[in-house]
């Protein structure tokens, strides 16, 4: 049998205020990070690197022929009247082995929240602009790109099919019928085989459906354009609030939902109270390294939050269980004592499931690419803060509750209930000095509820 | 022993046999012999099929637009100023203008106060009574004021945003695309209606077809009107170089749900469109079998068409919505005003026809408050990065799992991957969708399944160190670990049906992966995991005495 620990007897929560104020500094970190990124008087800066799922915005992955030039791209994206300052460019990293993608992330401010600041009422600057007024400015930004001897003629990059159609209807003189096949297979010519873009007309003249004699019409009106916009996430301030608010208000709700009925499970708000402070605990350092880092929150993220939550809320409730099971067998031993011995016990298990799933998640970081990137991170984090807490953090502050608890029962009752009470309550109520016995005395669980198998 | 075993080894060959031809069963097809289950070839195509993947997966256009519901109000606001108007005239009751100062608001300025009460019985009526709208008056100025309720209010937005919904739905239908969405979203006073459309990555191309760029004309038929020519070369031999007309696809839904379809030749030059159509709209047909569509003409549009129609009786017409003909229809005499468009239509098909033709503008306008595209290939590059990473997190999950507890980790590899084949079986049984997020499930799924493996087999390795042998310490392992596995998962689904109920669409995919995964985990951690256990330990009916751990 290979085992990682033998029957270990570290002294965790003796050391509990070393590790709660550890906790505390980096809350504290990542506030001060917030809290500085909001009065530092700059408006380009944020608490959080907002995706454009709850800040509202544009983003763009932009393609081009070759590798683009990114201040020209500036320059005449600020030509459409866009703060330059507020525009972010990020080319996208090429993947190992295969072509240069040329592409690059575009990320506008909102706009339509821009006209709002400029006087008009929320209804006019909305009946006004919709979100996707930033890809119309994008694309109008990417004309400079091309040759001014293009001016006037279809682009047949950033056409889609239906505009493709029509230009061939009334430009090239094709019947409806035949200007929607040749038009289909440019578009299927551009997505499929060359890569997202047309390079030259001459690839298009000699496709094959298209018939010869069009090729002087197509050279005369048509041409291939320098860029086009190949995918577009854009999202309008309200949208944007309203997801984040949604985001927000479901993680506490449900929260809540698990601080009840762990409270129920365990009789105790003790055990619940704990759980859910590792838990919020987790949320604020993460967010906090998030704000640091200047990571991007998102949709995606917040999935990560919650998977994080129920990882944490795992690890806990392993740990309670096991302290309830002792309750029942040593009921004269202090509840700290106990905790301590249930971590312990529970050391092996601990280690090896928080070790399996931060395997998994190293995985995900070398192999989920872009988009699972923030998504990994989050989980990084979280499994290493998450496993922390439910030792460091849920365990403390449950026995911080029933220390409390038993303080104010002390002051209440006056005399004790029965000779064997009378010895524990005696003892000074301090955290520490809850014993199993009290807590069931004041009607805390030390049974499990009976369970069929 | 051994029948508790028996039993419990048909239950779950049941289960995984269910599950498994769920996940890889031909639904989704039909026509298809039964032979197609046992295809190799087929069976992936039958799992893409069951599993439904969401946009950021499969790659598509997700619009959510709002309906600037306000605008239908104001429509009608304008249409009672002007009915106010004429019927006062018509009436000969003094008045010195009729203004609409704010939307929902009609203001009648008289000369005095003594018409007041006959200007609000005579144009109430004509508003829609009390319940719709409330009247006030006032000496000086002399006014009467009539303004609408909120209730009424609230009712014409919601109305303009359903009916902005059907439009929006019956264009997207003709894009012909597989499982498109189209419903209403957010709060009610939000007026949003979301729009999914897998498989396409041109959002340009869904927002003009929604805007109803569509074009209706209506256009003479060339020749012989009464049957549609069966192929399109047909049709095309027949025009011998006219350059005056163009064969188009003919495509009419009979009232039985059948289509007729086929090609006319038809005049390039329509006779009128539909910026000439005032009204069109559903009604009973006069022969007294079903229903046809009426129409009435602008005057311009009028002029036209009765020209048209007197020098053409006899002659047919195809009214053409989108390069498509809808509906032909022979001219039985000169049409001036109004006219019909016969044709042995439902009372639905009639509506929505109606509907198509008044609306060349949809109710109200609507902006884009949403737009996102995921290119099919950086839908299909999300998905091999997710599996990749996963098959990589589950070997190394699997490596160790056989190397720590040897024998018994292959109880736990099993019982995990059957864990997958019944949350897959369930995504496909409720017609989930699988996100990115639910993607973030899957992975908090495989860490609290090898977690409750790991929580049972340290269990018994402590029952074991304890010096019990070793059936019992199995027994009791499972038992001890029990309680703590199923608090943990009731605890995680109750968070999920949490997040399920008050969570958007992405967090709601995620609530839905991890709770049929939890579920099925309490299924094959304990029950699967338990069986394989009691098989080791009753092998050749021997008593086993020590156990792979």
């Amino acid at each position: 049998m290979i085992q990682i620990f033998k029957q270990t007897n570290f002294d965790f929560l003796g050391k509990k205020w070393y590790f709660i104020g550890l906790s505390w500094v980096l809350i504290l970190a990542g506030f001060v990070s917030v809290l500085y990124r909001v009065v530092d008087g700059d408006p380009n800066t944020h608490p959080f690197n907002m995706g454009v799922d709850f800040s509202g915005g544009t983003l763009a992955t932009v393609k081009f022929r070759e590798s683009p030039d990114l201040g020209k791209l500036r320059t005449a994206l600020a030509g459409q009247k866009i703060d330059p300052t507020a525009i972010s460019l990020q080319p996208v990293s090429d993947r190992i082995g295969q072509a240069p993608a040329n592409e690059v992330l575009v990320r506008l401010p909102n706009l339509v929240h821009i006209e709002q600041q400029a006087g008009q009422s929320a209804t006019a600057a909305q009946s006004k602009e919709g979100a996707d007024i930033g890809k119309q400015k994008i694309l109008a930004g990417l004309a400079a790109f091309n040759d001014p001897s293009t001016q006037g003629k279809v682009d047949l990059n950033t056409n889609g099919v239906d505009d493709l159609r029509e230009a061939l209807k009334s430009r090239a003189g094709l019947d409806s019928h035949r200007a929607g096949e040749v038009a289909q297979r440019i578009v299927d010519y551009r997505e499929k085989s060359s890569n997202g873009l047309v390079r030259n007309l001459s690839e298009v003249k000699n496709l094959s459906g298209v018939d010869p004699q069009f090729g002087d019409a197509i050279e005369k009106n048509f041409f291939a354009g320098f860029a086009s916009v190949k995918s577009v996430e854009a999202v309008s301030p309200q949208v944007g609030a309203d997801l984040r608010n949604r985001a927000i208000y479901v993680t506490i709700v449900a929260c809540i939902g698990m601080l009840i009925f762990v409270a129920f499970r365990f009789k105790s708000w003790g055990f619940g109270i704990g759980a859910i402070v590792a838990v919020f605990h987790d949320v604020l350092v993460t967010l906090g390294i998030f704000s640091i880092t200047q990571w991007e929150v998102n949709l995606t993220v917040i999935a990560a939050l919650l998977t994080l939550v129920g990882y944490s809320m795992n690890d806990t409730i392993v740990i309670f269980d096991r302290i309830r099971e002792m309750m029942r067998t040593r009921r004269r031993e202090t509840l700290e004592k106990l905790s301590n011995d249930a971590i312990n016990q529970t050391l092996s298990r601990t280690v090896i499931t928080s070790g399996l799933t931060f395997l998994t998640v190293c995985a995900m970081l070398v192999f989920g690419g872009e988009v699972l990137k923030s998504f990994s991170w989050c989980l990084f984090i979280g499994i290493i803060v998450g496993t922390y807490s439910s030792v460091y953090i849920a365990s403390p502050f449950m026995l911080l509750w029933e220390g409390w608890k038993a303080v104010k029962r002390k002051a209440t009752v006056s005399a004790p209930l029965s000779s064997e009470d009378a010895v524990s309550t005696a003892a000074p109520a301090t955290a520490g000095g809850v014993t199993a016995q009290m807590l069931a005395a004041a009607g805390v669980s030390t049974k499990p509820r009976k369970k069929g198998r | 022993m051994n029948r508790n075993l028996r039993t419990r080894s048909i239950i779950i060959t049941v289960i995984t046999a269910l599950c498994l031809i769920i996940m890889f069963g031909p639904w989704h097809r039909t026509g298809k012999s039964a032979g197609d289950f046992f295809k190799p070839s087929k069976l992936k195509e039958n799992l893409a099929e069951n599993i439904k993947l969401g946009l950021d997966l499969r790659g598509g256009t997700h619009l959510v637009m709002q309906v600037q519901a306000d605008d239908a109000i104001k429509a009608i606001t304008d249409g009672n100023v002007l009915k106010t108007d004429s019927e006062l005239k018509k009436a000969n009751i003094p008045f010195t203008a009729v203004k609409t100062p704010a939307n929902g608001v009609v203001v009648v300025e008289t000369p005095d106060a003594s018409k007041h009460s006959e200007i609000r019985d005579k144009m109430l009526p004509y508003f829609g009574g009390e319940s719709e709208w409330s009247v006030s008056t006032s000496t000086s100025p002399a006014s009467v004021t009539f303004s609408l309720n909120s209730g009424a209010a609230n009712r014409i937005r919601r109305e303009a945003t359903d009916q902005a919904k059907t439009i929006i739905e019956q264009r997207i239908n003709q894009f012909g695309v597989t499982e498109p969405t189209v419903q209403l979203h957010g709060r009610e006073e939000d007026h949003q209606i979301l729009v999914q459309m897998p498989g396409i990555d041109d959002p340009e191309r869904v927002k003009k077809l929604i805007q109803g760029q569509s074009k209706l004309e209506i256009r003479a038929v060339s020749g012989y009107g009464q049957k549609p020519y069966a192929t399109r070369a047909e049709a095309e031999a027949t025009l011998a170089g006219a350059t005056d007309k163009e064969v188009l696809p003919y495509n009419e839904k009979r009232g039985d749900g059948r289509a007729d379809t086929g090609f006319y030749v038809v005049e390039k030059v329509p006779v009128i469109t539909g910026a000439d159509l005032r009204n069109a709209r559903g009604i009973q047909s006069q022969q007294g079998f079903g229903y046809e569509v009426g129409f009435d003409l602008k005057p311009t549009g009028s002029e036209k068409f009765g020209t048209w129609t007197g020098n053409n009786v006899g002659n047919y017409l195809a009214v053409v919505l989108n390069d498509e003909i809808k509906s032909v229809a022979v001219v039985k005499s000169r049409i001036d005003e109004s006219g019909r468009i016969e044709g042995n239509f439902t009372r639905q098909q009639a509506e929505d026809l109606g509907l198509v033709l008044r609306s060349g503008a949809l109710p109200a306008k609507i902006v884009y408050l949403e737009e996102r595209t995921v290119g099919p290939s950086l839908g299909a590059d999300s998905i091999r990065q997710g599996m990749v990473s996963l098959v990589a997190g589950l070997g190394l999950v699997i490596l160790f799992m056989l190397f720590y507890y040897r024998f018994s980790g292959l109880n736990a590899v099993i019982a995990l991957a059957l864990n997958l084949v019944i949350l897959l079986a369930g995504l496909a049984a409720f017609g989930a969708t699988l996100t990115l997020p639910g993607i973030a499930g899957v992975i908090l799924l495989i860490g609290m399944a090898v977690d409750s493996n790991v929580l049972i087999f340290e269990r018994i390795r402590e029952e074991l160190h304890a010096g019990k042998i070793v059936r019992s310490a199995v027994d009791t392992g499972f038992e001890k670990a029990l309680v703590t596995i199923i608090d943990t998962h009731v605890t995680t689904i109750v968070s999920a049906a949490f997040l399920y109920a008050f969570g958007t669409g992405a967090i709601k995919g995620f609530a839905v992966t991890l709770t049929i995964g939890l579920l099925a985990n309490l299924f094959t951690a304990v029950y699967v995991s338990r069986t394989m256990f009691i098989w080791e330990l009753t092998r050749g009916g021997r008593r086993a005495e020590t156990i792979s751990i």
